[in-house]
């Protein structure tokens, strides 16, 4: 492993991420009541569902769920129950906030139960004209080194936390497909060697593209498309109602991800950057060739088998991740093609990947 | 794996699954290992990291068909 394994700490210690600040009167009532203060929550269902205010006061309210915020007494540390994770202020605030994202999910996602043709859709790349018009194609074909950071900023918050969402549905399932599913998530979590976490072998990524790894570091700069996809994980990892939609969310991850990668990798290769940086894109691969087939026969085979009923969710799950997936990928290639920022505030400069990363807090 | 044998599995469409730690002996004597939990077997040669699957198998379209 190259010298930056060894300076990459960022995900080896539970850091959690400063408070951000409120882009709205949801995201500023839910801060508030994480500091601890006395007060309720604004009604939520006329609030944009998919909009910055509502996605990042949801994000907060998972976050509790996570890591929590750095400089906020959350009780946990009078190893009593009424820590702020569970207070009861805050889950209800943030069961509103869940009723108008997944009521607008519903809305907007076709129905279906169908989840073999969903899968074959999935499993099909497009070629040709008009079928490059992804992320991850346009930094293979044309994409800019800021661009290419921007990109993985936005994906940091998610994939500093790579797999935890997934890992709530395990009590959830049984059988074989609980079986194969753990499989995949410990492989996510470096099966057994922690160098080989995929959080970290992120973290050593943005080290290498001179960005902050430390968890949390870009919640300010990230819009909504980007919050809105790693809110779907959690919402449907936390409700035990929802797993079918879960399973279905991360068969879209795992299903389509390959590809994907290795464009990532000859985009990386282009733009003149070395192993440090592509090592992530590469594990990817080999890995979720892998876990294509293990999510397809080893896990929603025998969940459909067991609780034929979940298949509406599963499609669900498939096609909303899809829904937002699109969202975000419109998002980023629309300020690009115009020359901007796709984050909420333009990157600093790369700092030198040779020297270790300044403190950020 | 509780059974005395290592069960490959052949995937209808895909590579070969096989439960690993594996290493793989390739025709020129070049031997390559695979410390995943189950390793996924290239057998369409399509593969841009055999023996390894990378989903090159996958059907792709052009303009909405079959190619």
């Amino acid at each position: 492993m190259s010298s930056t394994a060894n300076r990459t700490t960022a995900t080896e210690h539970p850091v959690a991420p400063p408070l951000p600040r409120p882009r709205g009167p949801l995201s500023a009532a839910v801060l508030e009541l994480i500091r601890g203060r006395p007060g309720g929550c604004p009604p939520a269902s006329g609030a944009d569902a998919y909009g910055d205010d509502l996605q990042l006061a949801l994000y907060c309210c998972y976050e509790l769920h996570y890591r929590g915020f750095a400089g906020v007494d959350d009780g946990a540390e009078q190893g009593a129950v009424d820590d702020r994770e569970w207070e009861p202020g805050l889950l209800t605030a943030r069961r509103e906030l869940e009723r108008v994202f997944l009521g607008a999910l519903r809305a907007d996602t076709e129905p279906g139960r169908d989840v073999p043709a969903e899968v074959d859709g999935l499993l099909v790349e497009p070629t040709g004209p008009g079928s490059d018009t992804g992320v991850s194609h346009h930094l293979l074909g044309r994409g800019r080194l800021w661009q290419l950071r921007e990109y993985v900023a936005h994906r940091s918050l998610y994939h500093l936390k790579e797999a935890d969402p997934q890992a709530w549905v395990i009590p959830r399932l049984t059988g074989p497909a609980k079986s194969a599913l753990v499989a995949v998530e410990h492989d996510e979590y470096g099966a057994g060697r922690p160098a080989r976490m995929h959080s970290r072998l992120f973290a050593e990524m943005m080290t290498a593209l001179g960005l902050d790894p430390g968890y949390g570091g870009y919640l300010d700069a990230a819009p909504a498309s980007t919050l809105a996809e790693v809110n779907l994980m959690s919402l449907c990892g936390l409700h035990r109602a929802l797993r079918g939609a879960l399973v279905g969310q991360f068969a879209v991850v795992e299903l389509t991800s390959s590809p994907g990668s290795l464009r990532m990798v000859r985009a990386m290769r282009r733009l003149g950057l070395g192993a440090a940086a592509t090592e992530f894109y590469d594990e990817h691969v080999e890995a979720d060739a892998v876990h294509e087939q293990l999510i397809r026969t080893g896990v929603w085979e025998p969940l459909l088998a067991a609780e034929p009923e979940l298949a509406g969710d599963v499609v669900f799950g498939m096609r909303a991740a899809g829904l937002l997936g699109r969202r975000f990928e419109q998002h980023l290639i629309t300020r690009w093609d115009r020359d901007e920022s796709s984050l909420r505030a333009p990157l600093p400069p790369a700092r030198p990947a040779a020297e270790p990363p300044t403190p950020t807090r | 794996m509780a059974d005395e044998y290592a069960v490959v599995t052949v995937t209808a469409d895909g590579p070969v699954l096989v439960p690993g730690p594996v290493e793989v002996v390739l025709p020129d004597g070049r031997r390559v290992r695979s410390e995943r939990p189950v390793t996924a077997l290239c057998v369409c040669r399509r593969s841009r990291r055999y023996p390894f699957c990378d989903t090159s198998h996958r059907a792709r379209t052009r303009g909405g068909e079959d190619r």
